[in-house]
């Protein structure tokens, strides 16, 4: 117990050493620019397909079991489109979408960076004196952290689209009825927290992955082992922080 | 020239490095030779700061690179060229993109400039007509001469090498050999090699230490090697078949 108590502290040593190697100013502005579009391209727009397609769905079948779910003749039906767009704002499209982009861009951050290690590649930047992490982690951290609320604006609209396909088709309530559910006791700072929480969930992923991709040791059954605890640990740690922000934030 | 004074190096109590002191000159390729496990790489990982002794001193020139910042050790490491064992390339990037990757970082060198001296280099190893091809085209002996290109990009006046003929048939690896010699006594490069090929021994080895179990056993040079009453040594340099009938021995 005690060897893995400080195990785990010197990992959360290593990883804070790790982010301000990182965070230290870029050696040239121009390749953290170019770094940053790279990153944003392969982070974010390459995450728009699978997170549309789950949203849409996601969104379809939220309506359909709200609906199901709503037997008392005197609720109003328009409820349901109330209920979608609060289940959506204030836990799909940022706790979910967040889960599952742990997956997706957390995998792909681990074993890049962990096969590079191995490699030796990381090394090589490292004698020639770049900051490996300053060029490597950087600048997915920030494009990662600052365009993934537009990730989770996305996910919420095509949660609500998705929703208002399903009422089109099966006519269970008016699109009208629908929209008013929508609209009925909005409050903006719910999108304001998703988006928050989106932010904080994309840096932990980042972050972590990057760690331990960084880290990365034993080849290539190395690489992915450290790609599956990267993963499993944001997950963990993305749920931990949901409560906790959840509790600050609301 | 670097001098090495006095380092040791242990892991969990167990020295791998023990006492070791001897120089590098500028214009020489100098030799670390062993067994596996005898402590090479750890020596190479202590000289270009990848890991730091744990008693003792690098110079490089006047500056006493052991008592530098990370910071310090940057301005240094600006000199230095690595050509790593599994060449270190980097996979991102095509074979110009790799050999223009330190000049982007520390020069201001327009893009003409950086392809100008990128197609130097290259032609220098007599790789031309290979700049767009990404490494993962390239053969092993073709992966070795782009590295040795970068490493030589930036004109360094210390060059190390890590088993560069790992991996590489007799012929090519004598090629490589020759390469780095030519490249050494070219720009009085002070180089430093670690191999247990004992082709590239005979080759090229200006200057060799032989190290066991962590000790500094012999220094010498290619012409002395052979003749040589160090035990230990005697039985790493004839325990091939070939060796020892060539000595004579069977």
């Amino acid at each position: 117990m005690s060897v893995n108590i400080s195990n785990i502290l010197e990992s959360v040593g290593e990883y804070w050493l790790l982010m301000k190697k990182a965070f230290r100013k870029p050696e040239k502005w121009s390749i953290f620019f170019k770094q940053f579009i790279e990153e944003a391209d392969k982070l974010i727009i390459g995450s728009i397909p699978i997170i549309a397609i789950i949203s849409l769905f996601i969104g379809a079948v939220v309506v359909i079991q709200t609906d199901k779910n709503m037997d008392n003749p005197l609720i109003d039906k328009m409820y349901i489109g109330f209920m979608a767009r609060e289940t959506l704002v204030l836990e799909f499209c940022s706790t979910m979408v967040a889960l599952i982009l742990a997956g997706k861009m957390g995998s792909n951050i681990a074993s890049e960076l962990g096969s590079m290690r191995i490699t030796e590649q990381i090394d090589a930047m490292e004698i020639m004196g770049v900051n490996s992490a300053g060029y490597l982690i950087l600048p997915k951290l920030v494009s990662a952290t600052l365009l993934s609320p537009l990730l989770m604006l996305m996910s919420f609209i095509l949660g609500l689209l998705g929703g208002a396909l399903v009422v089109q088709v099966m006519g269970m309530i008016s699109l009208s009825q629908y929209v008013q559910g929508l609209q009925f006791s909005f409050k903006p700072h719910y999108v304001t927290y998703s988006m928050t929480k989106m932010a904080v969930f994309c840096f932990i992923i980042t972050s972590v992955c990057s760690y331990f991709g960084y880290y990365a040791k034993g080849g290539s059954l190395g690489v992915g082992r450290s790609s599956t605890r990267a993963i499993v640990i944001s997950s963990a740690l993305i749920l931990v922080f949901n409560y906790l922000l959840t509790n600050i934030l609301l | 020239m670097i001098k090495v004074n006095k380092i040791c190096k242990s892991f969990d109590g167990r020295t791998v490095l023990d006492n070791i002191s001897i120089n590098y000159n500028p214009g020489q390729c100098s030799l670390i030779i062993g067994a596996s496990g005898s402590g090479k790489t750890v020596l190479l990982k202590n000289l270009v700061g990848l890991m730091q002794p744990d008693s003792g001193e690098i110079w490089y020139g006047s500056d006493l690179f052991t008592a530098m910042d990370e910071n310090q050790k940057k301005s240094v490491r600006t000199n230095i060229g690595m050509l790593f064992q599994g060449s270190a390339l980097f996979d991102f990037a095509s074979v110009e993109e790799n050999v223009m990757f330190p000049m982007d970082f520390f020069t201001d060198w327009s893009r003409e400039q950086k392809l100008e001296r990128a197609n130097f280099c290259l032609k220098r190893v007599n790789l031309e007509n290979a700049n767009k091809k990404m490494p993962s085209e390239l053969s092993g002996g073709m992966q070795k001469r782009v590295g040795i290109a970068r490493a030589i990009a930036l004109n360094p006046k210390y060059l190390f090498c890590d088993e560069p003929n790992s991996g590489l048939d007799p012929t090519t690896s004598i090629v490589i050999d020759r390469l780095i010699h030519e490249i050494t006594q070219e720009y009085n490069i002070t180089t430093v090699i670690n191999t247990h090929d004992m082709n590239s021994v005979m080759e090229i080895g200006d200057k060799i230490g032989f190290i066991y179990k962590g000790r500094l056993l012999w220094e010498g040079c290619n012409s002395d090697i052979l003749d040589s009453e160090c035990k230990e040594l005697n039985d790493f340099v004839f325990a091939s078949k070939m060796a020892r009938r060539l000595k004579g021995l069977e």
